[in-house]
């Protein structure tokens, strides 16, 4: 186990901080979109630090990339300006000042960053680290995890991410093959 | 069509470079970081990257919209029958063991046949979406 550097953790997540509220302020929707982007990008590179480079991978390429192009096509629908005549600020101020406090109040309860008595390395973690090479061969063990052991699981969101298509192409209509030429 | 020439060349120079980086971590998932997952959402997101700064309908001519609707299912399909097979050849639901010669060959060609029914659904559903968008903005 490596332990996590303070510097650099702190470092990201203070520019993750910044970049939250830069994308809070701006009225402007374009520019909200790319914060969001680089917040996206800034939070793989702390997946990096906590050594998940799976999930870094993951969060790098669908949110810093697919889902900005998305909502840039989404922005190309609507417009690009907030309409901010319909905006409760004090509510909305509460929403968040409460749902933030109650977040940081579950993290109290949370295992310490690496902690081999967390109750989730307690029971099957131990025996798929032990026997993936042996059972299944596959050096990484992510991969043997998410597509042997746990091959139901992966299932079920291919057919979820099968599904979502199967909605947008539902909500927005079938892409017309005849475009202009 | 982007007129700006750094963008249009800068995106055929990267293009072949990036779908070959899908196809990397689409086979090396069993190695490295990565898997049938982001190997598709790469995939789609260079074609997507094509449609945006050349014109979407370049991107339908390359990739036709018929082949994505018939692909994206293809690999939930691919999937279920790989479990569907570990059956047939005597074993449970998605047990890829008995698949080959010994288990860990039979596990070695569960994952490869699951990964990429997982890459070829993930890359055709991105490029759909993305499509479907790009049909409405341009007022079809």
């Amino acid at each position: 186990m490596t332990d996590l550097d303070p510097v650099i953790a702190a470092v990201l997540l203070a520019l993750m901080a910044a970049t939250a509220v830069a994308a809070a302020v701006r009225r402007n929707l374009f520019a909200v979109v790319i914060f969001a982007s680089i917040y996206s990008l800034l939070s793989a590179a702390f997946f990096v630090v906590l050594d998940a480079v799976d999930v870094a991978f993951t969060e790098a390429a669908v949110g810093a990339g697919l889902s900005t192009v998305l909502m840039l096509a989404t922005l190309a629908l609507t417009g690009d300006q907030e309409d901010s005549t319909h905006h409760h600020r004090a509510l909305a101020l509460i929403v968040v000042v409460v749902t933030g406090a109650a977040l940081i109040y579950g993290t109290s309860d949370m295992p310490a960053y690496g902690d081999p008595q967390a109750p989730v390395h307690q029971r099957t973690v131990d025996r798929y680290l032990e026997d993936s090479r042996t059972e299944i061969g596959v050096p990484n063990a992510v991969t043997s995890v998410l597509a042997s052991y746990r091959g139901y699981d992966t299932l079920g969101e291919v057919t979820v991410i099968f599904t979502a298509g199967l909605g947008v192409l539902l909500l927005l209509g079938r892409p017309r093959r005849r475009a202009a030429r | 069509m982007l007129q700006n020439p750094i963008v249009r060349i800068a995106t055929k120079t990267l293009l072949p470079v990036i779908l070959l980086f899908a196809l990397y971590v689409q086979f090396h998932g069993d190695y490295g970081p990565g898997g049938g997952f982001q190997a598709g959402v790469i995939f789609g997101s260079g074609l997507i990257l094509y449609g945006l700064v050349f014109e979407p309908h370049r991107l339908t001519r390359a990739v036709p919209i018929s082949a994505l609707l018939v692909l994206a299912p293809l690999g939930v399909l691919l999937y279920a029958f790989t479990g569907v097979a570990g059956i047939a050849f005597g074993g449970m639901y998605l047990d890829y063991s008995v698949l080959g010669p010994d288990p860990k060959a039979g596990q070695h060609l569960g994952i490869f046949l699951i990964e990429l029914g997982v890459g070829v659904t993930v890359a055709s559903v991105v490029v759909l979406m993305f499509t479907a968008f790009a049909a409405r903005s341009r007022g079809t």
